[in-house]
């Protein structure tokens, strides 16, 4: 099969991709070895989070902010994104201390979108915290939605545009002739002007055939959730100095999480879950509502992502190859990229450069450390 | 209790009961959990306290269950009664509650004998309160001594429909109709098997009698019924169906349903076990060999969690996977377990004669099972219709995880126990992935919800 | 829709069903008693707020949930009735969840 842009990798950064792509009237195919958001893409915790990002982050998360508060527009659906807050709670003064300091940095560098507030408006915002808390640094625009829901929105916009999903389809080989790419699969052979790796926690095995070589490291983040409660708490809950991730979804579930990782056997994509841990969680989310004490965890799982050592993601063309592209590494925080990310590689490939300061995420940073 | 056992046996039915009582005789450090407060399993239920007139109701083979408890309470194995089982990895790591406290135990080889639920089909109305399924109707009996009040219609397929009728008829319960949707061909298909059958031939001389004394009573059998829906506006009030292309309708509050039972495999799938469709059986079970021995390492499955053969055969194989256990453990010889293991071995193997004929003759139809009306719901807990199922395979979701990440079906309490089987099936009839060894739901644990404070009483010692 | 099979043992305690105090059978389910006692329903469905009766008996199908004590999603055909035991029909997710005094 032939086409003008072959991207590996079903999940949202590749959909994404390849929608934005398609507006711009080039043609795609996304291929898959397991299914559309088999993976981080639809097991992620579905957080639209500007708060606390690495500096480096910042223009790329504020335009991605702009861009789900609009999403409709983009995917015909609204994901069932809410826009209710995220917030990280200070529990004592020298917690109050250190999100004083991010929020100055944030100032420093001209952004607004991350604001203190006193206890008496914390406890406005969530009357169900546990008393002991003094304040927290909010981004009231931050939210949540549903990631497979999202997913499905940009995969069938795109597919509404002529791009063409083939699940069930890996890449094992590529080869490149002049300047196209040959690519052997599990299911045929397909050829492209343009590649892009968007293979997420496998994105270091792409990288590695295209001989520049990440230190990607693939790991399972767990997750849980809850039964449905009644509605308790609006904002995404975090915390200044313990880990704490959770949020209550329109349907009255809870999902609790906060950089929990599973046991995971890569070669297998098998992943254990490491009930210590979960426990551990569930003592912090007692802390802070002790209410929850009976409500129940239904499910528990884990999905695989790519760590990358500065936790920052790549999103650059190739340093070895011409007309491949990279986007990887999100290291727990891509979700909320995902529509910037495929705008930003859609201008790099079409325009040579993107209108985003995106330097910081050039995957040569890691060829120096080369011997 | 210990944070670790040379044997650990999950479920007091028939199975684990043979298993701990083989076990802990030759010797072993065993331990037996169950979550019910009595042993017996579900067949067995209540045995120990049960009133001797309702006992007689229940049968003989039901009284057969007073001799295996015995001799487990004769062993030294120790029993934790209310204790559920919450995790099984393949690092024989056990998560348990018990008493409010969750705990993490060990054993060397751990059997699950988990038993059966009855198989789930969905069809109109059959989430309305009064309908049942007939094994309900037998616990509320067996347990509580409960009958229905104003008759009962029974509807399905299987032995245990016939078995629940007789128990009710002998406990002046007005039969209203017994509604068998077991397709007339598959009297067809089963004959070639029958031969094979007749060496078993005291499983058909039982029905046969069932049905003898049944009819004697004057209780209305319909066979070859189909289009069965429940009626009501909030609660059950008439049973409708197809009887030779004409429409009935039966009043009644109570309605009990039976489509044969499924293993239980929510934990050997939780552990990663390898698990199969069983096209016969019409369900997935775990893989395993005559001695019980699943793909992972010193887990072991026996009775109807394994595959569905009923209590007695339950109870040789629990015996069987106890002698492997012991054996694995180094406690027995080759030899010894094989000596020993003898006439376990041939009764089960005298008992899969019966098998193919009985599998044939209660198939229960595709169309029944895959093609429910689209308004059908489909998932209980969170209300999902076959319409949406069939939507999101439509829509390019093709297999039953990409189908419940959309529609939520198999997302609710239950964990996808009563969905799954036919999501699978409406899945692959609407032209997605095909039943098959795959097309289950990826098992999420626990495996039976946990509150919040009991995960968090998981102490680090527990894991050592 | 239930009764009670004659040879059924005649001990009894008392529990509170919906703010009634009755006597009922020692020893049996929840869920059993409250089909005993005619109560056609136990809990509404989150979802459709329909009307949700036990359907298992057994553990499996978590239609039996009800407010028990003052936890709410307790399957009631596991739970065996206890003197003095507090037993409510459960309104979709069940009781609003304490807030705490904050401020
Ligand atoms: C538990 C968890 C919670 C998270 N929570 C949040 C959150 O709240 N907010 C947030 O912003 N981010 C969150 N994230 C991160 C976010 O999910 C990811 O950063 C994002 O989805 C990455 O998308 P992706 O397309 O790069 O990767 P994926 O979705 O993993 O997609 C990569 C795809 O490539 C396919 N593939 C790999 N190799 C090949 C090959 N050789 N041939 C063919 N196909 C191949 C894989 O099958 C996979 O489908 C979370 C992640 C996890 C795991
Ligand atoms: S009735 Fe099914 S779980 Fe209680």
């Amino acid at each position: 099969m032939k086409t003008d842009v072959l991207i590996i990798g079903a999940g949202l950064m590749g959909a994404s991709t390849a929608l934005h792509l398609a507006m711009r009237g080039c043609q795609c195919i996304v291929i898959d070895k397991a299914s559309p958001g088999r993976h981080a893409s639809g097991s992620n915790a579905g957080g639209l989070r500007q708060l606390n990002r690495d500096p480096a982050e910042i223009p790329l998360t504020v335009e991605a902010a702009r861009m789900w508060q609009n999403i409709e527009s983009l995917v015909d659906s609204d994901c069932d994104a809410r826009f209710t807050g995220q917030l990280r709670v200070a529990e004592n003064q020298s917690d109050m201390d250190k999100l004083e300091q991010r929020a100055a940095l944030l100032r420093s560098m001209g952004y607004q979108h991350e604001e203190m507030i006193g206890k008496q408006a914390l406890y406005q915002l969530v009357p169900a915290l546990s008393p002991h808390c003094v304040g927290g640094l909010i981004c009231r625009h931050d939210g949540y939605a549903r990631p497979y829901h999202a997913l499905t929105a940009f995969r069938r916009k795109a597919e509404s545009l002529g791009v063409v999903f083939h699940p069930c389809t890996e890449a094992y080989h590529i080869e490149q002739t002049g300047e196209d790419w040959q690519l052997h699969t599990s299911k045929g052979d397909f050829s492209s002007n343009i590649l892009v790796n968007c293979a997420g926690a496998w994105a270091g095995q792409l990288a590695d055939l295209l001989n520049e070589p990440v230190p990607l490291t693939p790991k399972a983040l767990m997750l849980m959730v809850t039964e449905r409660l009644p509605h308790f708490v609006d904002p995404v809950m975090g915390a200044a100095s313990r880990k704490l991730s959770f949020k209550q979804m329109q349907n009255g579930t809870l999902i609790i999480g906060g950089a929990l990782v599973a046991k995971l056997d890569f070669e297998l994509e098998k992943t254990q879950i490491d009930w210590l841990q979960l426990a551990n969680s569930a003592k912090t989310v007692i802390d802070f509502f002790p209410q929850l004490s009976n409500v129940r965890i239904i499910r528990a799982w884990a999905g695989i992502e790519g760590f990358l050592p500065d936790a920052i993601p790549v999103i650059s063309a190739s340093q070895t190859a011409k007309n491949a592209y990279h986007a990887f590494g999100f290291s727990a925080h891509g979700f909320q990229l995902s529509p910037v990310v495929g705008r930003i590689l859609s201008q790099l490939i079409l325009d040579g450069q993107s209108e985003l300061p995106i330097e910081p995420f050039n995957i040569s940073r890691f060829a120096q450390k080369k011997s | 209790m210990d944070n670790h056992y040379q044997l650990l046996i999950i479920g007091a039915g028939p199975a684990g009961l043979a298993a701990a009582t083989t076990a802990s005789r030759l010797g072993v450090s065993c331990a037996l959990l169950d979550e019910q407060p009595e042993p017996g399993g579900q067949i067995y239920r209540s045995i120990e306290s049960v009133s001797g007139q309702r006992a007689q109701t229940l049968g003989s083979e039901y009284l057969r269950g007073k001799q295996l408890a015995k001799a487990f309470r004769d062993c030294d194995a120790a029993y934790f009664p209310e204790t559920q089982v919450w995790s099984l990895n393949n690092q024989r790591q056990v998560g348990i509650l018990h008493k409010e406290e969750s705990k993490i135990i060990t054993a060397d080889q751990i059997l699950v004998a988990s038993g059966a639920m009855e198989r789930p089909v969905p069809f109109p109305g059959w989430t309305l309160p009064g309908v049942m399924q007939a094994g309900a109707g037998q616990i509320l009996f067996k347990s509580a001594g409960m009958i229905p009040d104003d008759g009962v219609v029974l509807a399905g397929s299987g032995p245990l429909l016939l078995l629940l009728a007789w128990q009710y008829m002998h406990a002046g319960v007005e039969i209203k109709a017994i509604l068998d949707v077991t397709p007339l061909s598959n009297h067809l298909l089963a004959l070639p098997k029958l031969p094979k059958a007749l060496l078993a031939h005291q499983y058909l001389s039982k029905g046969l009698a069932y049905q003898k004394e049944l009819r004697r009573a004057g209780v209305k059998t319909k066979i070859g019924v189909s289009s069965l829906q429940a009626n009501g506006e909030e609660y059950l009030e008439s049973v409708s169906y197809n009887h030779f292309s004409r429409q009935q309708t039966i009043e009644t509050d109570v309605l009990l349903t039976h489509f044969g039972v499924i293993p239980h495999i929510w934990l050997t799938q939780s552990a990663g076990c390898h698990h199969i469709w069983d096209k016969h059986q019409q369900c997935w079970r775990p893989q395993h060999d005559e001695w019980g021995k699943t793909s992972i390492d010193g887990i072991l499955v026996a009775g109807d969690g394994a595959g569905i053969n009923g209590a007695r055969s339950a109870e040789h194989a629990g015996r069987l996977a106890g002698l492997q256990a012991v054996y694995a453990l180094r406690v027995i010889t080759r030899q010894e377990r094989d000596e020993q293991a003898v006439n376990d071995r041939k009764w089960m193997l005298d008992d899969r004669h019966i098998r193919p004929f009985l599998e044939a003759y209660f198939a229960i139809p595709d169309e029944i099972l895959a093609t429910p009306d689209n308004h059908t719901i489909i998932c209980r807990c969170e209300e999902v219709t076959a319409g949406e199922i069939r939507n999101a395979v439509k829509n390019g979701h093709g297999d039953s995880n990409q189908v419940k990440f959309l529609t939520r079906c198999g997302m609710g309490p239950c964990q996808g126990r009563q969905c799954a089987n036919a999501v699978a099936h409406i899945v692959a009839d609407a032209g997605g992935a095909p039943v098959s060894d795959q097309s289950h739901f990826r098992g999420r644990p626990p495996v039976t919800p946990l509150t919040l404070a009991q995960l968090a009483s998981l102490s680090e010692a527990d894991t050592q | 829709m239930f009764k009670q099979f004659s040879d059924s043992t005649t001990n009894t305690i008392e529990v509170v069903l919906n703010g009634q105090a009755i006597q009922v059978t020692q020893g049996i389910s929840v869920a059993a008693m409250i089909l005993a006692q005619g109560l056609r329903f136990n809990r509404t469905t989150p979802v459709s707020n329909s009307k949700y009766a036990p359907f298992c008996m057994m553990g499996v199908c978590y239609d039996c949930l009800m407010v028990i004590d003052g936890k709410p999603n307790q399957r009631a055909c596991s739970i065996r009735v206890k003197q003095g035991m507090k037993i409510d029909t459960q309104q979709g997710v069940g009781p609003a969840l304490r807030t705490s005094v904050g401020g």
